[in-house]
């Protein structure tokens, strides 16, 4: 437990470290947050525009998309603060300062992750909430202490698994560094697809979603459950309930790949 | 000439060294192409038609702009910035060729290589797995490689102008992000322009952006015939023109302040 503290507490110091040396660029940090907020806010425009021909999509209503899109877009922009970093582990296991790392007394994933923390992530975080409000305000939920806990627990369960998937993927360069890009494919692909409903792929892509790379349980299964409507992949929305589990399930396997690959990594030799 | 052609050829062969890296962006691009087609597809069951568009033209549209987004460089083209920051922009300057002519010269042989391994894969795919409208008409297809080629120029017309500003600024990285993110949705890479309410698709239309994808899918859908076909090139290229003269002045106010030291 200490130790658990004493790492937490490390985490802390150094991302703040690494957020005020970003702070030092002063008109790069103001237009970082000017550049997340232009990519936010067009993505949702985008959402806005297909509703402006259309009433419903895949039977979703305009609130009802916009409450997903909020839902998952504060989960990835959470993940995306914390470990978002991790994009650049190829460029350090090319480079060899990861080995840096490695001779440190603490966690090389934590080290990765607050090598250069970008508060600018967390804008997405912000903007998505404005949506989010935006759709609480006008969908009318009947908000009990079981919708209450499945909204917090849906947050966090969704930002774990975005972790747990960006982690696995990261991890792939400690194999090969060359094809890295394809873990995009997951993360910010992950997180386009959790913003709108499921039903509007085909049967497998859903299946997949909701059993391979669990993407389903980020937004789309608790807010069933929060908005009271019916599952399109097995027709089971009490699956909203296993989402804390499999949220767990998911970071675990991404941690496991991470140390396996650490196992296996052997530098570059220069 | 001759300088500009192997500049050109360099720039393609330096982009077709990273294969693994080449592999992973088509990968990337491709799923990106089957969530965008799968989204626009929920709403063409309720709207086949949109503007001048219809299913098969929207899906086409998906796909094309995935293809079109390496080899007009959307995101991220620092070289030149990295360059100014290093301070080896000053061996640029002293090569015995133009220096705006030779970095285009080298962003035309990069786009090739880009058309033809980032480009032309996604879009295959999609041919497999949507109803894409693809022409058979050769003309159509010779309209749509020269308004490929202006898009590339003009896409490079505006990232060289951004790049430019490392010689004024300590980090560039800021103005290239606002720069980024602006473009991606001016230039319709989220929706389609044809998509927005008349207002602000007029307004879209009359800027530089629309000539990066929308203009090269437009052309290559056939909706721009005849006189009108020339019109929408001749956009492209007086938009190229005004904006690698605008990047020509800022080159020169740069130089005036530029220092090398040592030597």
């Amino acid at each position: 437990m200490v130790d658990r503290l004493a790492t937490l507490t490390t985490y802390r110091r150094l991302a703040t470290a690494s957020m005020r040396a970003r702070a030092q660029y002063r008109l790069t940090f103001g237009l970082d947050f000017a550049a997340q907020l232009v990519a936010g806010v067009s993505e949702f425009l985008a959402i806005l525009v297909i509703f402006h021909h259309l009433p419903r999509l895949g039977g979703w209503s305009l609130p009802e998309v916009a409450f997903l899109y909020g839902l998952a877009g504060i989960s990835f922009a959470l993940t995306d603060a914390l470990i978002g970093q991790l994009d650049t582990l190829g460029q350090m296991i090319r480079m060899g300062t990861f080995d840096v790392f490695l001779v440190r007394p603490l966690s090389g994933l934590l080290q990765v992750a607050t090598s250069d923390m970008q508060l600018k992530r967390l804008t997405k975080a912000v903007q998505a909430g404005a949506v989010l409000t935006f759709a609480i305000a006008n969908l009318h939920i009947a908000w009990s202490a079981g919708k209450l806990v499945m909204f917090a627990a849906a947050i966090g369960s969704g930002a774990a698994i975005f972790s747990g998937v960006w982690i696995a993927g990261s991890a792939i360069g400690f194999w090969t560094t060359d094809i890295q890009e394809v873990v995009n494919s997951f993360t910010y692909g992950g997180n386009y697809l959790t913003s709108y409903p499921i039903n509007i792929f085909g049967v497998w892509t859903r299946r997949f979603l909701a059993f391979v790379v669990p993407m389903a349980f980020v937004a789309y299964y608790p807010s069933l459950f929060i908005l009271g409507k019916p599952d399109a992949v097995i027709g089971l929305p009490a699956l909203a309930f296993v989402t804390p589990l499999i949220a767990v399930l998911t970071l675990s396997v991404g941690l496991g790949v991470w140390r396996a690959g650490v196992r296996h990594y052997r530098s570059t030799g220069s | 000439m001759r300088a500009y052609w192997e500049t050109a050829v360099r720039g393609y062969r330096r982009y077709a060294t990273y294969r693994g890296a080449t592999f992973a962006g088509a990968f990337t691009n491709t799923i990106f192409g089957i969530m965008r087609g799968s989204v626009l597809l929920a709403l063409l069951a309720a709207r086949p038609h949109i503007g001048s568009y219809n299913s098969s033209d929207t899906l086409t549209y998906v796909w094309l702009t995935q293809g079109l987004i390496m080899v007009t460089y959307l995101w991220g083209w620092n070289e030149l910035a990295l360059r100014v920051v290093s301070g080896d922009v000053a061996v640029d300057l002293s090569r015995p060729i133009d220096f705006q002519g030779y970095w285009l010269a080298g962003d035309l042989g990069r786009a090739l290589f880009h058309a033809i391994f980032r480009g032309i894969p996604p879009v295959l795919v999609g041919t497999l797995l949507f109803p894409l409208h693809i022409p058979l008409d050769p003309r159509r297809w010779l309209a749509f490689v020269a308004s490929v080629v202006l898009a590339t120029v003009l896409s490079f017309s505006l990232r060289f102008i951004v790049n430019l500003t490392a010689f004024w600024l300590l980090d560039y990285r800021g103005i290239l992000n606002v720069a980024t993110a602006t473009w991606t949705f001016l230039a319709g890479l989220l929706i389609p322009l044809n998509f927005l309410p008349d207002g602000p698709r007029g307004v879209l239309e009359a800027l530089p952006f629309a000539g990066i994808l929308q203009i090269p899918v437009d052309v290559f859908l056939g909706k721009h015939q005849g006189l009108d076909l020339l019109g929408a090139l001749a956009f492209q290229a007086l938009w190229a023109a005004a904006l690698l003269l605008t990047g020509r002045l800022i080159l020169a106010a740069a130089v005036r302040k530029l220092v090398v030291q040592g030597g």
